[in-house]
């Protein structure tokens, strides 16, 4: 059960994507994340429409895996779709009762359904195709100039990078002691939410028990490891911006460019 | 030669839950040489962990000192190049990793060093290489098996170009085949790299081809010397709860019975020619 949580799960690959520099990424994921809530109508999603396809394609990412990720967002999306359904004033073409479908719902709705998925599939995309530790040195990299304003960003970047490490250890403890719970005659299926709530406290105790032990004995180690913070730390691997980067954000102009002279024109 | 650790007269207290205070090291005095592959045996609480953890200045000594390469561990100006010197691998190898793939987490420690990118790229390469684990260096650690990630740990230490490594009960999550992996790694740098190797563990057949093998109950050094010096003591061993080994066990018992064969036959193979030298 929690082995299906793809949640910062990173695919290995060696595409133009996987080899971009991870600032390249976080910054058109951004620029598209924005652009979504910029475009309008039709023309100007299916234009970011194509953007997206056109990286589902060159990053060989599985359009299986992508829509299984969204699996755990699907009631937001059907709660969202509802509420445009119905909510949304205009020409009443259907109506049941009090609630009444417009055609101007019916487009909204279509669209803020595409809209969630389209922003699903493009954060996905950066976290299926840049390792955590690309995707925080260069989160680390970009926020430098917050050091000056005394913003802690190493160490912010090092803790993120820790948790991301710690997701895949703590999944595994958890089904541990989920079994060995089991084994002892929990129930974590049955009864109503307050019950399942209740029955989840054996899990969790243990749980939190053994993250501070082994945040405790991670800490001792790192500081073994001579880790004094990031004053004169090196990085073995530098990141370099090259001229695919160079080219993936000239295309990002165009993106945007083209996306904002649609939604100015409406379409 | 010299010796890289020395330690005098050290002291050191826990605060037990009822407010008490329990003597976890009761001046020891210790010293190390360098090279040498030394062994620490004891049972849960005996003070070896306590005493692994005042050798790079996680513990500082209550009283007494502790000397690294020269270097008095309170110093705290120091610690970093302490800590540089004497690399520490413990018991639990997933909670060592700081890196989702196992060349970064290599690179940590010369990272922290500030050594340049492609020096540490180097003994990255190098330190994968010496632990047989340069295949796997794409790999994400949560994927491979105990002895593999020990064996990563090993590699992230010995990236720092330590002069020596204590180990912590290495082995003590690991199956027998990961036992293995592991000790025969750190017997492969002691000889070949020449590193000083200070193993901590409670399984006997670990400590048989270490050059020097000490015995820790109470906080206290209660034996020390060659392994099988160490062994033929099998009485007083016993009387402290610690098994000897499986050979040195049936030599002993054998003895009882009348026979005399030598109790420094520790290995397996060792042990059976003495028995068949007697029989025959």
């Amino acid at each position: 059960m929690l082995k299906d949580i793809t949640l910062g799960q990173y695919f290995p690959g060696n595409t133009f994507i996987h080899r971009l520099d991870p600032r390249t990424k976080l910054i058109m994921s951004l620029v598209y994340i924005v652009l979504l809530f910029v475009a309008k109508d039709y023309f100007s999603y299916g234009l970011l429409f194509a953007f997206l396809a056109l990286i589902i394609a060159v990053s060989k990412v599985r359009l299986k895996i992508i829509l299984k990720g969204m699996k755990p967002i699907l009631v937001l999306v059907v709660l969202t779709a509802l509420i445009n359904l119905f909510y949304t004033p205009g020409n009443t073409v259907a109506s049941f009762l009090v609630l009444k479908i417009t055609d101007a719902g019916l487009k909204n709705a279509f669209l803020m359904v595409i809209r969630i998925m389209m922003l699903i599939a493009g954060t996905f995309l950066l976290t299926y195709t840049t390792s955590p530790i690309d995707l925080t040195d260069g989160l680390e990299k970009l926020l430098n100039p917050l050091k000056r304003i005394k913003v802690p960003v190493h160490e912010l970047s090092m803790m993120m990078s820790i948790a991301l490490r710690f997701i895949p250890t703590l999944i595994e403890e958890t089904d541990k002691i989920m079994s060995a719970q089991k084994a002892r005659g929990a129930d974590f299926e049955t009864g109503n939410i307050i019950q399942r709530a209740k029955a989840l406290l054996p899990l969790l105790v243990p749980l939190f028990v053994s993250a501070f032990r082994r945040a405790d004995e991670l800490a001792v180690a790192m500081e073994s490891r001579c880790y004094h913070g990031g004053q004169g730390r090196t990085k073995m691997k530098q990141l370099i911006m090259r001229p695919r980067d160079y080219l993936t954000l000239a295309l990002g102009v165009l993106l945007t460019a083209g996306t904002v002279i649609l939604a100015l024109l409406g379409l | 030669m010299s010796d890289i650790i020395k330690i005098e007269n050290l002291t050191y207290s826990y605060v037990t839950e009822d407010g008490k205070n329990s003597l976890a090291l009761d001046h020891i005095d210790l010293s190390v040489e360098e090279g040498s592959f030394v062994a620490i045996l004891g049972h849960n609480g005996s003070g070896k962990s306590t005493l692994a953890k005042h050798m790079n200045a996680i513990l500082l000594p209550e009283g007494g000192k502790v000397y690294v390469a020269g270097m008095d561990t309170s110093d705290e100006s120091l610690i970093i190049e302490i800590r540089r010197q004497i690399g520490m691998v413990f018991q639990n190898p997933d909670n060592q990793m700081v890196a989702n793939v196992v060349e970064e987490d290599v690179a940590f420690g010369p990272e922290n060093l500030g050594i340049e990118p492609g020096e540490i790229r180097q003994r990255v390469d190098d330190a994968l290489k010496q632990v047989g684990m340069f295949e796997f260096r794409t790999h994400a650690p949560h994927l491979l098996s105990g002895g593999q990630k020990q064996r990563i740990a090993i590699a992230g230490i010995i990236a720092m170009r330590p002069r020596c490594i204590v180990l912590d009960e290495p082995t003590a999550m690991l199956d027998p085949v990961g036992r293995e992996e592991v000790i025969r790694t750190i017997h492969g740098l002691n000889r070949q790299n020449g590193i000083t190797v200070v193993l901590i563990t409670h399984h006997m057949k670990e400590t048989i081809d270490a050059d020097r093998l000490l015995v820790m109950k109470d906080g206290r050094i209660v034996a020390d010397g060659a392994p099988c010096e160490v062994f033929r003591n099998v009485r007083g061993l016993k009387e402290i709860g610690l098994d000897v080994p499986e050979t040195t066990e049936l030599i002993y018992q054998l003895n009882k019975e009348g026979f005399n064969l030598p109790l420094e036959a520790l290995t397996v193979e060792e042990c059976s020619r003495a028995i068949y030298a007697v029989l025959s």
